[in-house]
């Protein structure tokens, strides 16, 4: 990976809030002097990330953490409420025209649940030759044999283009969902949760094609998933999110080895592995906080055992505490 | 002694306009006392069938067609619905997948609680408040009360999973099976849950069926797990034995798919193909189109046999040193 290239993503402070309007009655009830607030969710708070160009960085975090906002973000299908997301040194969000048009096609999601995601009125070969058509990636009467070649790279039969999605099993319905977001030729792919839904023995088959697809068609990839085994396995760099903010980010196998964050520690030491002995589990107290009203200073406070007086108080900066390696973490500074 | 729990040749099938299903197809297994036994399988191989049908929930087109249930001395099977009614809930628990399931969303925990509670003891509505107290301070909810007057969609995701296993607890079962019920969970609730299981079954002596696709998590659960492919049991052993050397091609298949602690990057060994379709197995061994050792020998029908000691598989050719 070539360090003094720019990245092909840069994401600088962007924060994604969702507010709950408030209704008619709540307004005239606050006019009269009650104390309802709006009530605002930081899904996503003040992330910096920068993704070079043929790597894949993983994203990892529990549930509320934000990461598949930011996924849809990069994505264009929400728009952040700050901050900026450059691809290839553009802002997505100023883009006009044919060039946001472009840089949409650029960055295609492959998301958790094919399921829910495919049309299930339209044929495979209508599913993923559609976009080709209508973007013309293709003439229109090689839009056949393109979407022919497409579900054979994904490792599907063309013969089976005739065919609607609930005809196909869920690694196969993973592989059409793929096949879709390749066919407009991307050069980056968001995975939300791409092989959550999979049995092992498919999530494997599933992971192992977007390896070869990477390497055949020098592919970028955010890959966001619960699954830190997976993220491990298939990433070069990793970003641990919790309630919105980027806690750690480093070098996948650096990261495992070495995790600096008290929350990445946790984390890793909960992870399930195969162990020949038996194991007790060991318990990281409390639970998520809600985001809604996410605790001061560092939001992990509570849940650390090594809290002291300012986590409470300031939040920490990410900051790079080794080369390429950066954490969110004021023990970093103590030592 | 005799086994807590005895399950010979199951059969459960489920009649469907397009043929039977055999989802459960000849499963024969045993708990003691006091174990943890790990289910595992892929979705479709019949490990929540089984599940269901030791407590009589399967409903129609299913049926237990047959085999035998013997729980504590007597045959569930032959004892039809009237038998399990006595126990469920009562001596056998079952924990689900999605507490939501579980819980009813319109009444507070407290109704549901002491509900449970009457329906198998005889006890004033006090001591039943008493009781549904101590259970939740023991799967580590604090503030009880304020917990009982709560409806189930004001708590996190967790601490519905750890009411509904008060729930299971309330009348110290002997038994407890639990359907999946960490896979919604995230890992820190996840390890949370499982510390508490752990320790409840080290305390009370109740012994665990724990159904899961997860290898990894009864990895470092179970004294022994069984491991299911197409409504059959493939292999059966301590847990330490099968991770460390697994005989099946399956099992090993399964171990060798997930990433973790494989080389970074590496291309994973994938098991090829996908499950078969339960109405239309393929002759003798299920396993037969997607396994690296098939030959001519695997066309006729498998039975469990006992290569090592204490070891049971399924299979002609099992991967046996020598």
């Amino acid at each position: 990976m070539a360090e003094n290239n720019a990245p092909i993503l840069q994401m600088k402070g962007v924060s994604k809030r969702f507010v709950k309007e408030l209704d008619t009655a709540e307004k005239a009830a606050r006019f009269f002097g009650s104390s309802i607030e709006e009530q605002i969710v930081h899904a996503v708070d003040g992330v910096d990330l920068a993704v070079q160009k043929g790597e894949v960085l993983g994203l990892v975090g529990e549930s509320g953490c934000g990461k598949s906002t930011l996924g849809r973000m990069v994505a264009g299908l929400t728009t952040p409420s700050e901050g900026s997301i450059r691809f290839y040194g553009e802002d997505i969000a100023s883009l006009k025209g044919d060039a946001a048009r472009r840089a949409a096609l650029q960055i295609q999601l492959v998301f958790q649940d094919p399921m829910s995601s495919l049309n299930p009125r339209l044929r495979v070969g209508e599913i993923v030759g559609e976009a080709p058509r209508v973007h013309k990636v293709v003439p229109r009467k090689d839009v056949d044999s393109y979407v022919d070649e497409t579900l054979e790279r994904v490792g599907l039969d063309p013969a089976m283009r005739k065919r609607y999605p609930h005809q196909f099993s869920g690694g196969q319905r993973a592989r059409i969902g793929i096949a879709r977001a390749l066919a407009v030729n991307p050069s980056f792919i968001v995975c939300d949760e791409s092989v959550a839904a999979l049995d092992v023995s498919i999530q494997a088959q599933i992971l192992n094609l977007f390896m070869r697809l990477r390497e055949e068609l020098d592919l970028t990839y955010l890959f966001i998933s619960h699954d830190l085994g997976v993220v491990e396995h298939i990433s070069d760099r990793i970003a641990v999110m919790y309630l919105g903010r980027v806690v750690e980010m480093g070098d996948a196998q650096a990261l495992f080895a070495e995790p600096n964050h008290p929350y990445t520690q946790a984390l890793l030491a909960e992870l399930p592995t195969f162990e020949v002995k038996r194991r007790t589990y060991s318990t990281i107290k409390g639970e998520i906080p809600s985001p809604l009203n996410p605790p001061a200073g560092c939001h992990f406070h509570p849940r650390c055992p090594h809290a002291f007086a300012r986590c409470s108080t300031e939040r920490p900066r990410l900051t790079e505490i080794a080369p390429g390696r950066f954490s969110a973490c004021h023990l970093n500074e103590q030592a | 002694m005799t086994a807590l729990l005895d399950v010979r040749d199951l059969k459960t099938h489920f009649f469907t306009r397009d043929g039977i299903a055999k989802a459960v197809d000849g499963v024969t297994f045993s708990v003691e006392r006091g174990e943890i036994l790990g289910l595992v399988g892929e979705s479709g191989s019949g490990k929540s069938v089984t599940g269901f049908s030791l407590l009589g929930l399967v409903d129609p087109p299913g049926k237990v067609v047959s085999g035998e249930i013997v729980f504590d001395g007597a045959d569930l099977v032959a004892g039809g619905e009237e038998a399990i009614r006595g126990l469920r809930g009562k001596r056998i628990a079952m924990i689900f997948q999605d507490p939501m399931m579980t819980l009813n969303p319109v009444l507070k925990i407290e109704t549901q609680m002491v509900e449970t509670v009457l329906a198998h003891a005889d006890v004033s509505r006090t001591e039943a408040l008493t009781r549904c107290r101590e259970a939740l301070l023991r799967v580590g909810i604090s503030a009880p009360d304020e917990r009982l007057a709560s409806y189930p969609h004001q708590f996190s995701g967790g601490m519905r999973q750890r009411v509904a296993i008060a729930i299971a607890l309330l009348h110290e079962p002997d038994l407890i099976i639990a359907d999946e019920p960490t896979t919604a969970l995230d890992v820190t609730i996840q390890a949370q849950i499982l510390a508490e299981v752990q320790k409840l079954c080290a305390e009370t002596g109740t012994a665990l069926i724990w159904i899961t696709h997860d290898l990894a998590v009864v990895s470092g659960l179970a004294d022994r797990l069984a491991v299911m492919y197409a409504g059959r049991i493939v292999e059966e052993g301590p847990t330490s034995e099968i991770i460390a050397n697994p005989l099946h091609p399956y099992t090993r298949g399964l171990i060798e798919s997930v990433p973790h602690g494989k080389p970074h990057r590496s291309l994973l060994q994938q098991i090829k193909g996908m499950a078969p379709s339960l109405l239309n197995l393929p002759e003798g061994c299920s396993f037969r189109p997607r396994c690296p050792r098939a030959d001519d020998a695997c066309r006729r029908a498998q039975t469990l046999g006992t290569p090592l000691p204490g070891r049971h598989v399924r299979c002609v050719h099992p991967y046996i040193e020598g």
